[in-house]
Protein backbone atom coordinates (compact mmCIF):
# COMPACT_ATOMS: atom_id res chain seq x y z
CA UNK A 1 0.00 0.00 0.00
CA UNK A 2 1.53 3.24 -0.98
CA UNK A 3 1.76 5.78 2.20
CA UNK A 4 0.11 9.40 1.65
CA UNK A 5 3.53 11.28 1.61
CA UNK A 6 4.86 8.69 -0.72
CA UNK A 7 1.69 9.36 -3.01
CA UNK A 8 1.69 13.05 -2.23
CA UNK A 9 5.70 13.45 -3.17
CA UNK A 10 5.13 12.03 -6.47
CA UNK A 11 2.11 13.54 -7.97
CA UNK A 12 2.80 16.84 -6.24
CA UNK A 13 6.00 17.02 -7.55
CA UNK A 14 5.36 15.84 -10.87
CA UNK A 15 3.71 18.15 -12.62
CA UNK A 16 6.32 20.78 -11.39
CA UNK A 17 8.82 19.10 -12.90
CA UNK A 18 6.74 19.04 -16.38
CA UNK A 19 6.02 22.58 -16.16
CA UNK A 20 9.84 23.15 -16.46
CA UNK A 21 10.58 25.19 -19.49
CA UNK A 22 13.10 23.32 -21.88
CA UNK A 23 16.87 23.38 -21.18
CA UNK A 24 17.46 26.25 -23.79
CA UNK A 25 20.94 26.18 -22.92
CA UNK A 26 21.62 22.76 -24.15
CA UNK A 27 19.81 23.47 -27.11
CA UNK A 28 21.15 26.04 -28.14
CA UNK A 29 24.68 24.14 -27.63
CA UNK A 30 23.47 21.32 -29.52
CA UNK A 31 22.64 23.97 -32.80
CA UNK A 32 25.90 25.74 -32.51
CA UNK A 33 27.75 21.68 -32.86
CA UNK A 34 25.41 21.22 -35.67
CA UNK A 35 25.84 24.13 -37.62
CA UNK A 36 30.00 23.71 -36.99
CA UNK A 37 29.79 20.17 -38.51
CA UNK A 38 27.50 21.36 -41.22
CA UNK A 39 30.44 23.34 -42.04
CA UNK A 40 33.24 21.34 -41.37
CA UNK A 41 31.69 18.16 -42.66
CA UNK A 42 33.07 15.99 -39.56
CA UNK A 43 36.46 17.32 -40.22
CA UNK A 44 39.42 18.57 -37.43
CA UNK A 45 38.90 21.82 -36.42
CA UNK A 46 42.51 22.71 -34.66
CA UNK A 47 42.78 26.12 -32.92
CA UNK A 48 44.90 28.71 -34.25
CA UNK A 49 45.87 31.08 -37.22
CA UNK A 50 42.81 32.71 -36.77
CA UNK A 51 41.79 35.53 -34.56
CA UNK A 52 38.86 37.66 -33.79
CA UNK A 53 38.92 41.20 -32.63
CA UNK A 54 35.64 41.38 -30.88
CA UNK A 55 35.33 44.19 -27.66
CA UNK A 56 35.41 41.67 -24.72
CA UNK A 57 33.12 44.16 -22.74
CA UNK A 58 29.85 44.73 -25.16
CA UNK A 59 27.39 47.51 -23.85
CA UNK A 60 24.84 47.38 -26.59
CA UNK A 61 24.37 43.40 -27.60
CA UNK A 62 22.75 44.88 -30.97
CA UNK A 63 25.73 46.07 -33.15
CA UNK A 64 29.38 44.54 -31.95
CA UNK A 65 32.19 45.26 -34.16
CA UNK A 66 33.85 41.72 -35.20
CA UNK A 67 36.64 41.26 -37.38
CA UNK A 68 38.36 37.82 -38.33
CA UNK A 69 41.79 37.73 -39.61
CA UNK A 70 43.09 34.25 -41.02
CA UNK A 71 47.00 34.04 -40.72
CA UNK A 72 47.42 32.63 -44.54
CA UNK A 73 49.57 34.09 -47.57
CA UNK A 74 46.30 34.04 -49.79
CA UNK A 75 48.21 32.65 -53.02
CA UNK A 76 46.77 30.47 -55.54
CA UNK A 77 48.18 27.66 -53.61
CA UNK A 78 47.59 28.09 -50.70
CA UNK A 79 44.52 30.70 -49.48
CA UNK A 80 41.27 31.08 -47.15
CA UNK A 81 38.55 29.71 -48.75
CA UNK A 82 35.85 29.96 -46.34
CA UNK A 83 35.13 32.40 -42.78
CA UNK A 84 32.24 31.19 -40.40
CA UNK A 85 31.24 33.22 -37.30
CA UNK A 86 29.16 31.81 -34.95
CA UNK A 87 28.00 32.71 -31.43
CA UNK A 88 27.03 30.57 -29.05
CA UNK A 89 24.27 31.57 -27.21
CA UNK A 90 21.73 33.60 -30.09
CA UNK A 91 18.59 31.67 -31.21
CA UNK A 92 20.18 30.78 -34.24
CA UNK A 93 24.54 29.84 -34.38
CA UNK A 94 24.77 31.79 -37.86
CA UNK A 95 26.01 35.03 -37.69
CA UNK A 96 28.01 35.45 -41.21
CA UNK A 97 29.53 32.98 -43.30
CA UNK A 98 32.36 34.43 -46.31
CA UNK A 99 33.65 33.17 -49.63
CA UNK A 100 36.49 34.32 -50.29
CA UNK A 101 39.90 33.06 -52.23
CA UNK A 102 43.32 34.45 -53.61
CA UNK A 103 41.90 37.44 -54.76
CA UNK A 104 41.16 38.94 -51.44
CA UNK A 105 45.03 39.68 -50.97
CA UNK A 106 44.04 39.51 -47.04
CA UNK A 107 42.23 36.96 -45.14
CA UNK A 108 40.27 39.19 -43.40
CA UNK A 109 36.52 40.29 -42.98
CA UNK A 110 34.36 42.21 -40.66
CA UNK A 111 30.70 42.96 -39.64
CA UNK A 112 28.71 44.01 -36.94
CA UNK A 113 26.75 41.45 -34.92
CA UNK A 114 24.17 40.72 -32.87
CA UNK A 115 24.82 38.62 -29.55
CA UNK A 116 22.18 38.02 -27.09
CA UNK A 117 24.05 37.00 -24.11
CA UNK A 118 27.56 36.80 -22.60
CA UNK A 119 28.87 33.87 -23.80
CA UNK A 120 31.51 32.54 -26.84
CA UNK A 121 32.09 33.85 -30.49
CA UNK A 122 34.18 31.36 -32.59
CA UNK A 123 35.38 31.85 -36.17
CA UNK A 124 35.55 28.79 -38.66
CA UNK A 125 38.06 29.16 -41.48
CA UNK A 126 38.34 26.62 -44.02
CA UNK A 127 41.99 26.51 -45.65
CA UNK A 128 42.33 25.51 -49.47
CA UNK A 129 44.54 22.48 -48.03
CA UNK A 130 40.61 21.25 -46.36
CA UNK A 131 42.20 22.23 -43.32
CA UNK A 132 40.28 23.91 -40.85
CA UNK A 133 41.07 26.29 -38.02
CA UNK A 134 39.09 28.44 -34.99
CA UNK A 135 39.29 30.70 -32.78
CA UNK A 136 36.88 31.12 -29.63
CA UNK A 137 36.56 34.56 -28.00
CA UNK A 138 34.32 34.93 -24.71
CA UNK A 139 32.65 37.88 -24.47
CA UNK A 140 30.30 39.93 -21.43
CA UNK A 141 27.39 41.67 -22.90
CA UNK A 142 25.45 44.18 -20.46
CA UNK A 143 22.35 44.81 -22.54
CA UNK A 144 21.59 42.09 -24.89
CA UNK A 145 20.40 42.53 -28.48
CA UNK A 146 16.39 42.78 -28.42
CA UNK A 147 14.87 38.94 -27.19
CA UNK A 148 12.28 39.41 -25.18
CA UNK A 149 11.77 35.69 -24.49
CA UNK A 150 13.40 32.95 -23.42
CA UNK A 151 17.61 33.57 -22.28
CA UNK A 152 18.26 30.80 -19.94
CA UNK B 1 12.03 47.44 -52.90
CA UNK B 2 15.18 49.18 -52.94
CA UNK B 3 17.15 50.11 -50.31
CA UNK B 4 19.89 52.78 -49.45
CA UNK B 5 23.55 51.63 -49.79
CA UNK B 6 26.61 53.07 -49.87
CA UNK B 7 30.32 51.35 -50.18
CA UNK B 8 33.68 52.97 -50.21
CA UNK B 9 37.15 52.22 -51.34
CA UNK B 10 40.11 54.21 -52.82
CA UNK B 11 39.35 55.63 -56.46
CA UNK B 12 43.06 54.64 -57.35
CA UNK B 13 45.41 51.94 -56.21
CA UNK B 14 48.85 50.39 -57.46
CA UNK B 15 49.32 47.60 -59.19
CA UNK B 16 49.16 44.54 -56.69
CA UNK B 17 48.19 46.68 -53.71
CA UNK B 18 45.62 45.00 -51.09
CA UNK B 19 42.46 47.36 -50.91
CA UNK B 20 40.18 47.86 -48.37
CA UNK B 21 36.24 47.82 -49.14
CA UNK B 22 33.73 48.94 -46.75
CA UNK B 23 29.83 48.12 -47.51
CA UNK B 24 27.07 49.69 -45.65
CA UNK B 25 23.32 48.73 -46.87
CA UNK B 26 20.39 50.19 -45.34
CA UNK B 27 17.93 47.81 -43.87
CA UNK B 28 15.96 46.66 -41.09
CA UNK B 29 17.68 43.65 -40.73
CA UNK B 30 14.16 41.97 -38.77
CA UNK B 31 15.31 38.88 -37.17
CA UNK B 32 11.79 37.29 -36.76
CA UNK B 33 12.46 36.52 -33.28
CA UNK B 34 11.25 39.60 -31.95
CA UNK B 35 7.43 39.96 -30.80
CA UNK B 36 4.77 42.96 -31.58
CA UNK B 37 3.25 44.08 -27.86
CA UNK B 38 0.12 41.69 -28.96
CA UNK B 39 2.69 38.68 -28.55
CA UNK B 40 2.32 38.31 -32.48
CA UNK B 41 5.96 37.16 -34.49
CA UNK B 42 7.75 39.90 -36.46
CA UNK B 43 8.33 37.98 -39.97
CA UNK B 44 12.00 37.85 -40.66
CA UNK B 45 12.93 40.49 -43.20
CA UNK B 46 17.06 40.17 -43.61
CA UNK B 47 19.42 40.53 -46.52
CA UNK B 48 20.91 36.68 -46.97
CA UNK B 49 23.51 37.19 -49.56
CA UNK B 50 26.11 39.25 -50.50
CA UNK B 51 28.38 39.00 -53.63
CA UNK B 52 30.91 41.69 -55.08
CA UNK B 53 32.50 41.11 -58.59
CA UNK B 54 35.88 42.24 -60.06
CA UNK B 55 35.16 43.40 -63.53
CA UNK B 56 32.90 40.27 -63.88
CA UNK B 57 34.70 38.08 -61.74
CA UNK B 58 33.56 36.88 -58.10
CA UNK B 59 36.11 38.18 -55.41
CA UNK B 60 33.86 37.97 -52.37
CA UNK B 61 30.31 36.37 -51.34
CA UNK B 62 29.12 36.38 -48.23
CA UNK B 63 25.69 35.16 -46.64
CA UNK B 64 23.68 36.80 -44.03
CA UNK B 65 21.75 35.42 -40.81
CA UNK B 66 19.52 37.13 -38.52
CA UNK B 67 22.54 37.39 -36.10
CA UNK B 68 24.21 40.33 -38.66
CA UNK B 69 23.01 44.18 -36.91
CA UNK B 70 20.25 46.33 -38.57
CA UNK B 71 22.26 48.17 -41.56
CA UNK B 72 24.81 45.60 -41.98
CA UNK B 73 27.94 46.47 -42.64
CA UNK B 74 30.68 44.40 -44.23
CA UNK B 75 34.25 45.42 -44.95
CA UNK B 76 36.63 42.72 -46.82
CA UNK B 77 40.03 43.43 -49.01
CA UNK B 78 40.89 42.80 -52.46
CA UNK B 79 43.58 42.81 -54.84
CA UNK B 80 43.87 45.96 -57.11
CA UNK B 81 44.60 44.17 -60.70
CA UNK B 82 43.43 45.93 -63.61
CA UNK B 83 41.40 49.09 -64.08
CA UNK B 84 37.56 48.55 -64.23
CA UNK B 85 34.29 47.91 -62.10
CA UNK B 86 33.67 46.66 -59.15
CA UNK B 87 29.80 45.51 -58.71
CA UNK B 88 28.08 44.98 -55.50
CA UNK B 89 24.55 43.17 -55.13
CA UNK B 90 22.93 42.28 -52.19
CA UNK B 91 20.08 40.07 -52.20
CA UNK B 92 17.37 39.13 -49.06
CA UNK B 93 13.82 38.16 -48.18
CA UNK B 94 10.81 39.84 -49.90
CA UNK B 95 12.31 40.42 -53.16
CA UNK B 96 14.99 42.36 -51.51
CA UNK B 97 17.66 43.46 -54.51
CA UNK B 98 19.96 46.56 -54.76
CA UNK B 99 23.04 46.65 -56.89
CA UNK B 100 25.74 49.89 -56.54
CA UNK B 101 28.81 49.55 -58.80
CA UNK B 102 32.33 51.86 -58.28
CA UNK B 103 35.26 52.36 -60.53
CA UNK B 104 38.62 51.60 -59.52
CA UNK B 105 41.72 52.55 -61.34
CA UNK B 106 44.56 50.58 -60.93
CA UNK B 107 48.02 52.37 -62.28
Amino acid sequence: MISRRAFLLFFGTAPAFAQLPPNISAQRQAALRDAMRKVTGGAAVRTGKVSISIPPLIDNGNTVPISVTVDSPMTEKEHVKAIHIFTEKNPQPYVLSAQLGPRAGRAMVSTRARIADTGQVIAIAQLSDGSFWSDTVSVVVTLSACLEDGLI
Amino acid sequence: MSGRVSVSLPKSAKRGEVIEIRTLASHVMETGFRRTQLGELVPRDIITQFVCTYNGVEVFRAELHPAVAANPLISFTTVATESGTLEFKWVGDNGYSVTESAQLSVS
